[in-house]
């Protein structure tokens, strides 16, 4: 089974449920868990471990200036401003190739070979016995996120249990984090913010076809506009974490509420159960 | 005119509230952008009044005319982005995984396969009590967020003829929309809070803006929940010549002035007070007054 931990706006505990039922979970079986939120990823705060690192490479354009025409057959192709012909040379930015492999196709005289460049990395550990943490952690300055993501997916693959940890946001990391998920937890808190971004979380789960469900963090009590969403739209609420200082402070520290605070691990458990009967 | 954008890496930890706050008390004359595209939230602050809409068109995408496909299949060998998939014993373009790079219309031996225009959201341009406000809506699903991060900045350009202040908050995260939003930007204000996830994240997010040349400044949201991990980040900054310019303290008030959707400084709170100083300080090292 795979759980896709998402949210819509950051900073909603997305990354606290992830650890805390990773762990949980761990307690009794085997579990494998993916942050492919890769332009900030947190996971391995909670599970400090030594990791082996695995590049993730990206095939962009070489120009063999033997061979190149300057025709310009290649820079009127490309969509995403990646090759310029100017007068005596090719320019490639790299940054902006999407690697779809369009220059290679249409240079007429083969003067175009894909070279790999390094985007980011995966990182693999194991924190506990029966937790693997796999993270997809993009270099500073690169934008090519969706990459990451599904060479930190492809890490996991085939394991029987996979927690997904995605990105805050609507668009192309979180579709690639949710894609081929069984179930999604969206993770809430009770402001208007929160529910304007649950709603749009909502909709890309919809839009996916993948059952959902939700958590609302940091409540106060006053949640009855997220209860009435939750309703309106047949979605389970599957737990609610009160704020408190001191969930905060396990959390703010890098420790895990399932592990430090009593009563947690079975509410995470309680939760597994109700995301998997 | 100073171009400033509120960014964070983390997410939630308060930049909305602190670009409307700020908004709210700059007393300069300003436009705003809320250049969080994904998921907008500024204008939930600022009871906007619309003023101009415009579709969004992302990159294009491509469709297939099953009337003349000789279902030969090459375009799905060819997509390096698996959009061209099985559907009803045919050949079918997945508008999710498709990024319009035209490779699959380019292969295609009979011409079956066109780039079509794409709508991926709305722009708009509203005006507000604090000044006019460029803003979007990306449609949940739809890529190109970047490009539409720029076109909300061209908005925000175009309306800022005598204003003295760019406000823009920006998204979460390192990657395209943050780039898009940072990129031309004199300085970016980093709102942070006292945990090891935010700083971590602060330290990436320092790494990219640094390459923009932009002036950093860092605030420290909630920074008694964990004073000790706040002098961690207090000390990062200092290390890094990162002026902190303002901390502020953990306030009911500002979640009962997001659910009332109006700026924390309309209240006497210390959120706000503290949000009162962050700004003169941030504005004397702007040399706005």
């Amino acid at each position: 089974m795979k759980i896709a931990i998402a949210s819509g706006k950051g900073g909603t505990g997305k990354s606290t449920v992830a650890a805390n039922l990773a762990y949980t979970i761990a307690r009794s079986r085997d579990v494998v868990l993916v942050d492919c939120d890769v332009e900030e990823p947190n996971l391995h705060l909670f599970f400090p471990a030594p990791a082996v690192d695995v590049p993730v490479t990206t095939p962009v354009p070489e120009i063999d200036p033997d061979r190149c025409t300057l025709c310009g057959e290649c820079g009127r192709f490309c969509r995403f401003g990646a090759l310029a012909v100017v007068k005596d040379c090719v320019l490639t930015f790299p940054h902006l190739c999407h690697s779809c492999g369009g220059c290679t196709l249409v240079c007429p005289q083969g003067a175009i070979r894909e070279v790999p460049r390094t985007i980011g990395r995966v990182a693999c550990s194991r924190p506990l016995p029966r937790l693997v943490l796999v993270s997809g952690i993009l270099n500073e300055g690169e934008v090519q996120a969706p990459a990451v993501i599904r060479a930190a997916k492809m890490f996991a693959e085939g394991h029987p249990l996979i927690l997904y940890d995605a990105s805050p946001g609507i668009a192309c990391p979180v579709i690639e984090t949710l894609e081929g998920s069984d179930f999604c937890l969206l993770v809430t808190e009770s402001t208007p913010f929160g529910l304007h971004d649950l709603r749009l979380a909502v909709e890309v789960a919809e839009t996916l076809g993948i059952p959902a469900g939700i958590v609302i963090n940091r409540s106060d009590g006053e949640d009855a506009a997220t209860v009435a969403f939750a309703q309106e739209h047949n979605l389970p609420i599957l737990m609610t974490i009160p704020f408190s200082r001191e969930i905060a402070a396990v959390q703010n520290r890098g420790g895990l509420i399932g592990r430090d605070l009593p009563g947690w691990e079975e509410r995470f458990t309680d939760l597994f159960t109700g995301v998997s009967p | 005119m100073i171009r400033l954008a509120v960014v964070s890496g983390k997410g939630g930890t308060g930049k909305t509230m602190v670009a409307a706050a700020l908004a709210d008390v700059s007393n300069v004359p300003q436009i705003l952008a809320d250049c969080d595209v994904d998921a907008a939230n500024l204008s939930l602050l600022l009871a906007p009044r619309r003023l101009t809409t415009e579709e969004f068109r992302g990159l294009e995408v491509a469709r297939i005319d099953l009337d003349v496909c000789r279902d030969c299949g090459i375009c799905a060998d060819r997509c390096r982005f698996g959009a061209i998939v099985r559907r009803d014993d045919a050949w079918a373009v997945d508008p999710l995984h498709c990024e319009g790079c035209g490779v699959c219309a380019y292969v295609c031996p009979m011409g079956a396969i066109s780039m079509e225009p794409r709508v991926c959201g709305e722009i708009y341009t509203s005006a507000t009590d604090l000044g006019p406000l460029a803003h979007a809506r990306l449609f949940p699903g739809s890529g190109n967020s970047g490009l539409l991060v720029t076109e909300v900045k061209k908005r925000a350009m175009a309306l800022s003829g005598g204003a003295d202040l760019l406000l823009a908050d920006g998204p979460p995260g390192i990657g395209c929309p943050l780039i898009a939003t940072v990129s031309g930007m004199d300085a970016v204000l980093a709102v942070t809070e006292p945990g090891i996830s935010a700083l971590h994240d602060l330290e990436r997010l320092v790494t990219v803006c640094r390459r923009f040349g932009v002036r950093i400044s860092v605030a420290i949201n909630r920074f008694d929940l964990a004073e000790d991990i706040c002098a961690k980040i207090e000390e990062y900054c200092e290390a890094e010549g990162i002026r902190v310019v303002g901390k502020i303290p953990f306030d009911p008030a500002v979640v009962e002035t997001v659910r009332e959707g109006r700026p924390v400084t309309r209240t006497g709170s210390p959120a706000a007070a503290a949000i009162r100083a962050l700004r003169d300080t941030l504005f004397v090292e702007f040399g706005l007054s």
